[in-house]
């Protein structure tokens, strides 16, 4: 049974798809199918407590030969980082189809058929530990996305969605050609590499190790970075992303915003960081500029935009920049004064450091998963069934007075987006640049100018938010037009407090994912050898010195 | 030399077909105009042929066996028709198949169609056949002389099959396109194979690769420099089968004006047979490694131009007709990767080969099924123009799904048997060193997505036409609808057994040196 798990969470929506086509009547599908989220929901929560967090590692792993004669597997397994993401998955999409059901009147049974869809293909990422089986999934979630912008979406849906298709598409199969690569270095597509270790399979050689930075080498990794730098998305490969959220359904970006975009970064901590420790590391301080970039340009642009969901749009652009900087920061090479090597305990404060990139990152990508799904569920849940107005200047002011309940879970994901400490952003927020500070204090100036002007960034949404959402939405003078909007239902709200309580739970008290996380996190940095393979090269040439010296 | 029972046997799909042809023509003399069996006949010769071939791979109890296991299935029987003129080997059977299935799918799907637009009804089921036939023919030719034979006897049916609406003068035009270009390029195809006898001395291509393989010293002293030349000749022959750039041009015209089961047939039969004689004739030249070296530059360079013209003149149509012999021209640029990817292969060419040979076996049902959906658009409408799908998703949602689906096996979406199929002919290219020929094939994969979605915009993003109602297509086309369907997921998630198949194939036809066991 335990190894069946993660097969039946994944593929437990394909069963409700089949389920919700069977069906004929609207209410019907709506009611099957939201209570058919509700099993992958309770298995993931089963997950959660049942993974165990002493032991770490890869857990409820499965093996199956799919196609033997290329080398690869069906190989399902989780480790500290993909267990939070599943649940992140099941709890949105339950949310989302929960809202949807107030919202979606017209196709109903297609638009259903495809969002179990999608969380097939968003499941199975995170469960993957085989590449070819990764690519798959990674595809599979295109098709139905593109359908519910397309169809469900906004004035501009048909040019939002394909735009969105080719975008990913483009980045996806320059994926494919450097997983040929891996695998014809290696032999293996596993995901299990170096000292990693599983108990269904032998881990498979790191890629590239005899020259991580060559010419072929740094062409996988470019293949592999910038397919998940389009899924982030970082600048330069954003301008996909505002389209798409703009014209999305509610449900759809909530999903987009939640989900879609980790599969991004999470490809980043699950295949380009073991695969490619060498290469990355090189390229640590450009990779990092781009975060920097997407950090500052982003909550510049989200500062300019009077459409509340465009708003929120950059601001993800925003906010996924500073899980790119935690990574880089995990990786950026560090060196040591002149003639000097990095004492014992430098290295021990450095892997911790590192480590603390790590952690902050992959709780960003839960906490903004959140906090940003929270975020657009309220911008949906004024809009489409209430004013059907997104413009700042008009909606706004003093809508806490019209509709205080809204105003209050407004605020608290305002504020939780913001990263005001006690709320979950805050946490994942301090560890990144708390990271990155000590890593690149510890010897890359490089890194050092790109994290300092970063915290500009926060600065800036700080600033966006209290103008734009706080002042001109919620305060300020009171505008006539929306006086009669009815303030939140009891259902509006019991999609909201789920995710406005994990925002508050691990804003004051991280401790139960953490425990997930940094295990994991120590796990990645072990696999990756980037100091350990660094103070080698150290002690090599100091030795040296010492022979040709007498 | 076998004797003739022997003969017999080994030729025994070929009787059958021939026979069936005939049976037809006799039957629609008799019977002239007053039901329609014609159609039933030719589906039960095509299933006595693929059954015949299914025996020739083994006993039919051992059938998998045979052709799951490379080491069985690797030891050809050559059978001497006319001293080495045709191979019946594994490589054969498996176009056999390959013609078998497309026939009787094309067959199935067009039933209606031709029904409806036509007074001759046995003469189309019996070109069909023919077809069939030639294609066999072309699998199995073994000389230069029986290659040309049968790619002619080919060209000859198809031309007719084009041009069979004779009161339609887009079919007529087309036909008339496809036969102008078509005698252009068997006559350079003759000329160049005029040449290979001359270096050669022979004309069986055992013998011819026996010739080459030799140290080029031992050439005759100045001949040697013909064969590349020569070589190019016969590809202009056999490229205009493949509707390979810059030999295409008759296709769009030909697929548009032809009747539309005839254009799924010309996307998927000829295209196949095309590729099976051009494996045979490279594995055949493989053995030199100035030769290959030099068909490695060309071949690259040729799929690289046909992904791109192919799919960005894709772009531009609005003929759903036009837009699929354009991508069927893209399509077979990626085939030809694996081809190129062959003349590049460092450990054995199995792969790169058994790569295309996967290929067609997707692309074969995920093509017609895409047609079989548009005839069912057309057969309703009257039309093949984009605006033809308009909501169609909701007129006929089964239909739209179907052709959604198809389309994106084309483009190969994972988990359709079209993303293996890409996946193995990269994975060809990218092994025998040629990555940059992949990285044009998965970008203009890109392009693809952009016309496929047209179609797939129209059905899903647009309200249908005043008073277009529900489209209810013929038993026959929901059968191959549904068949395709399967098999897009059959073959793409099931690989193992399909690849094995094509593998096996593969390896037959190399020469005994390079045939090494599978990498793997």
């Amino acid at each position: 049974m335990e190894g069946y798990l993660l097969t039946l969470i994944t593929f437990l929506p394909l069963i409700g798809m089949v389920i919700v086509m069977s069906l004929r009547d609207d209410k019907a599908i709506k009611t099957w199918a939201l209570i058919w989220s509700l099993i992958p929901l309770a298995l993931s929560i089963l997950l959660w407590f049942a993974y165990d967090t002493a032991a770490g590692g890869l857990q409820f792993e499965y093996l199956a030969h799919w196609i033997p004669s290329v080398g690869i597997n069906y190989h399902v397994g989780v480790d500290g980082f993909s267990v939070p993401l599943i649940f992140l998955t099941c709890l949105l999409t339950t949310i989302s189809l929960w809202y949807s059901n107030d919202v979606i009147h017209d196709r109903v049974k297609e638009y259903y058929a495809l969002f179990l869809l999608l969380q097939v293909g968003m499941l199975g990422v995170f469960v993957s530990l085989d590449l070819f089986m990764f690519y798959v999934f990674f595809e599979i979630g295109l098709v139905p996305m593109y359908f519910l912008i397309g169809i469900w979406g906004g004035p501009r849906r048909e040019y939002a969605a394909i735009k969105f298709f080719l975008y990913t598409l483009a980045g996806s199969v320059l994926m494919l050609l450097a997983l040929i690569a891996v695998a014809f270095n290696t032999g293996s597509f596993s995901l299990v590499r170096g000292s990693m270790t599983s108990a269904v399979i032998d881990a498979a050689a790191i890629p590239f190790a005899a020259n991580p930075t060559g010419t072929a080498a740094i062409m996988a990794f470019l293949g592999f970075l910038i397919a998940m730098l389009i899924k982030v998305p970082s600048f330069p490969f954003h301008t996909w992303l505002p389209d798409a959220h703009t014209e999305a359904p509610t449900a759809g970006s909530i999903i987009l915003a939640g989900v879609l975009l980790k599969l991004g970064t999470y490809g980043l901590v699950r295949v380009v960081m073991p695969l490619f420790p060498g290469a990355f590391s090189a390229l640590a301080v450009p990779i990092g500029f781009l975060a920097f970039t997407s950090i500052v340009y982003g909550a510049l642009v989200a500062m300019a935009q009077w459409d509340f969901k465009k708003l929120i749009a950059y601001s993800s652009v925003n906010h996924m920049g500073y899980i790119t900087l935690g990574l880089v920061a995990a990786v950026a090479a560090v060196h040591a004064a002149e003639g000097e090597a990095l004492s014992p305990e430098a290295l021990v404060a450095l892997s911790e450091a590192r480590q603390a990139a790590i952690d902050g990152a992959v709780l960003q990508m839960f906490t903004h998963g959140i906090i940003t799904g929270a975020l657009f569920l309220l911008v949906g849940l004024i809009y489409d069934n209430r004013t059907h107005e997104r413009d700042f200047r008009k909606l706004g002011g003093g809508l806490w007075r019209t509709v205080p309940r809204y105003g209050t879970f407004l605020i608290v994901a305002a504020f939780a987006s913001l990263g005001l400490p006690g709320l979950a952003g805050f946490v994942s927020e301090f560890l990144v640049f708390n990271g990155a500070f000590r890593v690149s204090i510890a010897g890359n100036p490089e890194l050092l100018i790109l994290t300092a002007l970063s915290v500009l960034g926060i600065l800036f949404t700080a600033a966006f938010i209290l103008w734009k959402i706080i002042q001109l939405l919620l305060l300020g003078p009171q505008n006539e037009a929306w006086l009669d909007t009815p303030d939140l239902k009891r259902h509006e709200m019991g999609m909201l407090i789920p995710l406005v309580a994990f925002m508050l739970l691990f804003g004051l008290y991280p401790r139960p994912i953490l425990e997930f996380i940094h295990p994991a996190s120590a796990s990645l940095l072990e696999t990756m050898e980037i100091d350990s393979a660094h103070s080698a090269d150290e002690l090599s040439s100091d030795s040296d010195t010492t022979e040709t010296q007498p | 030399m076998p004797n003739l029972g022997q003969i017999f046997v080994h030729f025994s799909p070929e009787l059958i077909l021939l026979i069936g042809a005939l049976v037809i023509l006799a039957y629609d003399l008799v019977v002239r105009g007053r039901d329609a069996l014609q159609p039933w006949i030719a589906l039960i010769t095509l299933a006595a042929a693929a059954a015949a071939t299914i025996g020739l791979y083994g006993d039919a109890a051992t059938i998998f066996e045979a052709t799951f296991n490379l080491g069985s299935a690797a030891q050809p029987e050559i059978v001497t028709v006319r001293e080495g003129v045709f191979i019946s080997d594994g490589f054969t059977h498996f176009f056999r198949l390959i013609s078998a299935v497309s026939a009787a799918l094309v067959i199935l799907s067009g039933m209606t169609y031709m029904r409806e637009r036509t007074p001759f009804k046995g003469e189309f089921y019996m070109f069909v056949i023919l077809s069939a036939l030639a294609m066999n023919l072309m699998a199995g030719a073994n000389d230069l002389i029986m290659i040309a034979l049968s790619i002619e006897f080919l060209s000859i049916t198809s031309y007719i099959l084009t041009a069979f609406l004779k009161d339609d003068d887009k079919s007529i035009e087309g036909g008339l396109k496809y036969f102008l270009y078509g005698s252009i390029t068997s006559a350079a195809m003759l000329f160049g194979l005029t040449y290979l006898y001359g270096v050669a001395g022979t004309t069986s291509l055992p013998d011819l690769a026996a010739v080459i393989a030799r140290p080029e010293s031992e050439l005759v002293s100045g001949l040697d420099i013909l064969v590349l030349p020569a070589l190019m000749f016969v590809l202009a022959g056999v490229g205009f089968k493949l509707a390979i750039v810059p030999f295409h041009q008759w296709s769009p015209e030909a697929y548009e004006g032809a009747p539309t089961p005839v254009t799924s047939f010309l996307s998927v039969g000829p295209k196949a047979a095309g590729f099976a004689v051009l494996i045979r004739l490279f594995a055949a030249v493989h053995g030199s490694e100035s030769i290959s070296t030099a068909w490695l530059g060309i071949l690259a360079a040729l799929a690289g131009v046909t992904m791109v013209v192919g799919n960005l003149a894709a772009l531009r149509q609005s003929n759903v007709k036009r837009l699929m012999a354009y991508s069927s021209i893209a399509q077979a640029g990626y085939m030809l990767v694996g081809i190129a990817a062959f003349f590049g292969a460092s450990l054995s060419g199995i792969d790169a080969l058994g790569s295309v040979l996967y290929y067609i076996l997707a692309y074969v049902f995920t093509n017609i099924g895409a047609f079989a959906v548009i005839i069912a658009v057309e057969n309703a409408s009257g039309s093949s123009e984009i605006s033809a799908f308009d909501g169609l998703a909701q007129r006929s949602p089964m239909l739209a799904v179907s052709l959604v689906i198809l389309f994106l096996g084309l483009l190969g979406i994972p988990p359709l048997a079209g993303f293996f199929a890409k996946f193995a002919v990269f994975s060809a290219a990218v092994t025998s060193g040629m990555t940059g020929l992949a990285i044009v094939g998965v970008l203009t994969g890109v392009i693809a997505a952009a016309y496929y979605f047209a179609v797939v915009k129209a059905m899903f993003m647009h309200q249908p036409a005043e008073g277009a109602g529900p489209i209810r297509p013929a038993p026959t086309l929901t059968f191959v609808i549904v068949l395709s369907l399967v098999m897009t997921f059959v073959i793409g998630i099931g690989v193992q057994p399909f690849l094995d198949l094509a593998n096996a194939a593969a390896a037959v036809v190399l020469p005994a040196a390079s045939a090494v066991v599978n990498g793997h």
